[in-house]
C-alpha cells in the first residue's frame, strides 16, 4: 500500500488557479467520494483552503493512481491538464508523510506557525472520516499529523510571538503592564485595525472600555459593541489621565496630541505609565510623546516591525520543528514498512503450521496405538521446533533494516513461498 | 571547617554567577534553572557557615570585616529567593547573584580569624541593630539589580528594539513593582538601623550622635531613600527615575560599608 499525496498550494499555484481548482460547499463531499469511487484508489481524504488544494490517497498502484486523480481532477473541474500540471505536487511514502505532518505542523503555511491550518486539516479528515472515504492508512496518518503538530507547539517556540499587527499590540501592552486585566482601555477613532487591536485588548481582559469618536452616532454604536461609554472628542484628552491604553485611528490630517498635552496629562496620571498606539496614517499622535518618560508611543510601522521580527524568530524555530517532522516520519515510516511484510509473515506463519500439521497426521498413521499423554508430547515437540524455525525470519522482516527488500525475496526463495501467496 | 563551607559557598555563587551572565547573552529557561540550583547550593552551605560561626563565636558573626560582608550577602541571596520564588522570573538572578559573588569574594581576601568580642559589642543591641541595617541594605542591593533590570527593559521598549531580553524580561510595571517593594522594606529597616544604633550608642558611650563618618554616611544613604520614597508618594516618582535613584542609592549604600571601613577611621572600622 502507498500513501499519496496530490495538491498544489500558494507556493506552486496562483491565487486564480487554486480558485479554479477548489472544493467548495458541496463540491467538496461530491469530490471526495468521486476520488473515492476511483477503482486504483482504497482510502481518500480532500483539504480545500484557500492555501491549499490536496488530496490523500492509500493506493496499490501509485502511477495509475496519479493519473487516474489528475484526470479526475481535469474532468471534475473542467480545465485543461496542461493548465495545472506544472503547479502539482505528487509526494508518496515517506515525502507525502513528511508533507503531511509538514502542513499540520503550519510548517508549509504562508505565515508559517499560523494555527488555523491544524484545524482546516482536522475538518477534512473528520468530514472523510464521516463520508467513509478512510481506512487504517489514513486513519492513522490523520491521528499522527495531529500529534506531532501538538509536539512541534509544545517544543519549539514556532506559535509563540504575534504575527499580526493587532496582536503584537497586545503582546507589547504585557511587556509594560503584564495583566491587562483591570486597565482601562480607550480607543479613539475607528478603522478595521483599530477595532481589531480592540477586540484583542478586550478579550485579553481590558476593562472601562471608552470610545471616542468625531462622528457621535458611530461613537455610539462602537462604544456599545465593545460595551464601553462613549466620550466627547473633545473630552479625549481629559479622559487620557484615566487611560493606561490608547488605541488611536483618526483620519485627522494632523496631530490631535501634542507633546505638552501628554506631559500636562503625565503630571495628573502621577506618571503611571500609559500606552499609546497610533495606527493612523498619517500620525495623529506627536511622535515626540514617546520620549515623555512612562509613555510608550509605537505607530503603525514599529507594530510592522514587532510582527517582521516575530516572522524571522519563527522561521529560525522552523528549523527545530523540521527535525521533530522529521523523527516522527521515521516512526511512521516504520510503521508502513512492518505493515507492509504482515502478509508474508502469515504466510510464513501458514506455511510452517501446514508442514507441522502433515507431519503429525503421518506420525498418528505411523504409530496409531500411541497412547494419547505421548501424542500430546509429540505434539508439543513439532510446536516448539516450528516456532523455533520461524521465529528469527519473523524477526527479520518486522524490522526495518535497509536489506528488507533483499530479505523479503530470499525468505520467500527458502520458504517456497510465492508472489500470489502474499496476497 | 568554617573555611572549607565558605569556600564552597563563593565555589556555588560562581558558577551561578557564570551560569547567570551566560544566560544573558544566550539562555533560555533550563540555564536559569540551574542557575538558581547552584545558587541554591551556594546558600545552604553559606547558612551553614554563618551557623557554624556563631555556635563557635557565641554571637551573631558580624564582627569582622569578613563576617559583616559574608553576611551581608546572605542576606542578598534570602531576598532575592524570596523574589524569584514570589515571581519566577528567572532571569533575575543574573543581576543580582553577581554582587552577590563579587562581595563573596572580596570577603575572601580579608581576614577570617575569629576575634574574641570586644567589650563595646557585648550587648543584644549587636543583634538588633545589625539584623536591621544588613536585611534594608539587602534589599537595596536587590533593588539595585532590579533598577538595572527596569532600565534595560524601559529601553527596549522606547527604542523600539526588540532584541536581547526583551522577551524574558518582565513588564516595567512588574519590575518597578518589586523596586517599590524593596525600597517600602529597605527604608524602614535602615531607619530603624539608625535609631537602634544610636539608643545602643547611648546606652554604650553616653551619646546618641558622634558625628562618626559611618553615622554620616548611613545618614546620607537615609536621604537618598528618603527622596525615593517620599517622592513615589507625592510627585510620582515612579518607574524610571525610582530605578535611576535605587542605582545611585546603592552606590551610596556600598561605600557606607566598604568605603568607610577601609578610607575613614570610624567606631564601625573593624580591628
Amino acid at each position: 500500500m502507498n500513501i499519496l499525496v496530490i495538491g498544489l498550494n500558494h507556493k506552486t499555484a496562483s491565487v486564480e488557479l487554486r480558485e479554479r481548482l477548489a472544493f467548495n460547499g458541496p463540491k467538496l463531499e461530491e469530490g471526495l467520494l468521486k476520488v473515492r469511487q476511483l477503482s486504483s484508489v482504497n482510502e481518500a481524504g480532500l483539504l480545500s483552503t484557500c492555501n491549499r488544494v490536496e488530496i490523500y490517497l492509500a493506493v496499490g498502484d501509485r502511477v495509475a493512481a496519479a493519473e487516474a486523480v489528475i484526470d479526475f481532477i481535469s474532468s471534475f473541474h473542467n480545465i485543461e491538464r496542461r493548465e495545472f500540471e506544472k503547479s502539482l505536487y505528487v509526494y508518496n511514502n515517506s515525502e507525502s508523510v513528511r508533507h503531511v505532518f509538514r502542513v499540520a505542523s503550519s510548517l508549509d503555511s504562508m505565515i508559517v506557525g499560523e494555527p488555523q491550518v491544524l484545524g482546516q486539516l482536522k475538518d477534512a479528515f473528520d468530514f472523510a472520516l464521516a463520508k467513509k472515504t478512510t481506512g487504517v492508512f489514513l486513519n492513522r496518518l490523520m491521528k499522527k499529523a495531529i500529534s506531532t503538530a501538538k509536539r512541534v507547539r509544545t517544543e519549539t517556540r514556532i506559535a509563540e510571538n504575534a504575527v499580526s499587527i493587532s496582536f503584537a499590540a497586545v503582546e507589547l501592552a504585557k511587556k509594560i503592564f503584564t495583566e491587562l486585566s483591570g486597565k482601562s482601555f480607550m480607543l479613539l477613532g475607528a478603522g478595521e485595525m483599530a477595532e481589531l487591536a480592540a477586540r484583542h485588548l478586550v478579550n485579553s481582559g481590558v476593562v472601562d472600555v471608552k470610545v471616542a469618536n468625531r462622528t457621535y452616532e458611530r461613537c455610539c454604536e462602537l462604544a456599545q459593541e465593545f460595551c464601553g461609554k462613549a466620550v466627547r472628542f473633545e473630552d479625549f484628552v481629559k479622559e487620557l489621565v484615566h487611560t493606561d491604553i490608547l488605541i488611536c485611528s483618526t483620519g485627522a490630517p494632523s496631530y490631535v496630541l501634542l507633546k505638552d498635552q501628554m506631559q500636562q496629562v503625565m503630571k495628573e496620571r502621577k506618571h503611571r505609565p500609559v500606552f499609546l498606539i497610533d495606527i493612523s496614517v498619517p500620525r495623529n499622535i506627536d511622535p515626540d510623546i514617546n520620549k515623555i518618560d512612562n509613555a510608550y508611543l509605537y505607530n503603525v510601522d514599529d507594530l510592522q516591525e514587532v510582527v517582521d521580527t516575530n516572522i524571522l524568530g519563527r522561521k529560525k524555530e522552523a528549523a527545530k520543528a523540521a527535525a521533530i517532522v522529521d523523527e516522527e516520519v521515521e516512526k511512521f515510516a516504520h510503521w508502513l514498512t512492518t505493515l507492509d511484510s504482515v502478509p508474508l509473515i502469515i504466510a510464513l506463519r501458514q506455511k510452517a503450521d501446514g508442514i507441522k500439521q502433515e507431519e503429525i497426521e503421518k506420525f498418528k498413521n505411523k504409530f496409531p496405538d500411541l497412547d494419547k499423554e505421548k501424542m500430546q508430547a509429540v505434539e508439543h515437540l513439532a510446536n516448539a521446533l516450528t516456532n523455533k524455525l520461524i521465529h528469527h525470519p519473523t524477526v527479520a522482516l518486522k524490522e526495518n533494516a535497509e536489506d528488507r527488500e533483499m530479505i523479503t525475496i530470499v525468505i520467500k526463495k527458502l520458504y517456497g513461498i510465492n508472489g500470489d501467496d502474499e496476497q | 571547617m568554617d573555611t572549607i563551607l565558605f569556600e564552597l559557598a563563593v565555589t556555588g555563587y560562581f558558577v551561578a554567577t557564570v551560569l547567570g551572565i551566560f544566560d544573558i547573552f544566550r539562555g533560555g529557561k533550563q540555564s536559569s534553572k540551574l542557575m538558581i540550583s547552584f545558587a541554591a547550593a551556594g546558600f545552604a552551605v553559606h547558612t551553614s557557615c554563618i551557623l557554624y560561626r556563631y555556635v563557635v563565636g557565641g554571637h551573631l558573626p558580624v564582627t569582622s570585616m569578613h563576617e559583616a560582608t559574608s553576611f551581608f550577602a546572605w542576606c542578598i541571596v534570602l531576598i532575592y529567593f524570596f523574589l524569584e520564588f514570589r515571581y519566577k522570573i528567572g532571569i533575575m538572578g543574573s543581576f543580582t547573584l553577581p554582587i552577590v559573588f563579587l562581595m563573596m569574594l572580596s570577603a575572601a581576601f580579608l581576614p577570617r580569624a575569629m576575634a574574641p568580642l570586644s567589650p563595646a559589642l557585648q550587648s543584644n543591641w549587636l543583634w538588633i541593630h545589625t539584623i536591621f541595617a544588613f536585611v534594608g541594605n539587602a534589599a537595596f542591593a536587590v533593588a539595585f539589580g532590579v533598577g538595572i533590570m527596569y532600565l534595560l527593559q524601559e529601553h527596549y521598549l522606547k527604542s523600539k528594539h526588540w532584541g536581547g531580553l526583551f522577551q524574558r524580561l518582565p513588564s516595567v510595571q512588574v519590575l518597578d513593582d518589586i523596586n517599590h517593594k524593596l525600597i517600602n522594606i529597605g527604608f524602614p529597616f535602615l531607619t530603624m538601623a539608625i535609631i537602634t544604633g544610636s539608643l545602643w550608642a547611648e546606652n554604650t558611650w553616653g551619646r546618641y550622635w558622634r558625628w562618626d563618618p559611618k553615622e554620616v554616611w548611613s545618614l546620607i544613604t537615609w536621604f537618598v531613600y528618603a527622596v525615593v520614597f517620599h517622592l513615589r508618594l507625592t510627585a510620582g516618582w515612579r518607574q524610571k527615575r525610582a530605578a535611576l535613584l535605587s542605582i545611585i542609592g546603592f552606590i551610596v549604600v556600598l561605600f557606607t560599608f566598604f568605603g568607610v571601613n577601609l578610607l575613614l577611621k570610624s567606631v564601625h572600622t573593624f580591628q
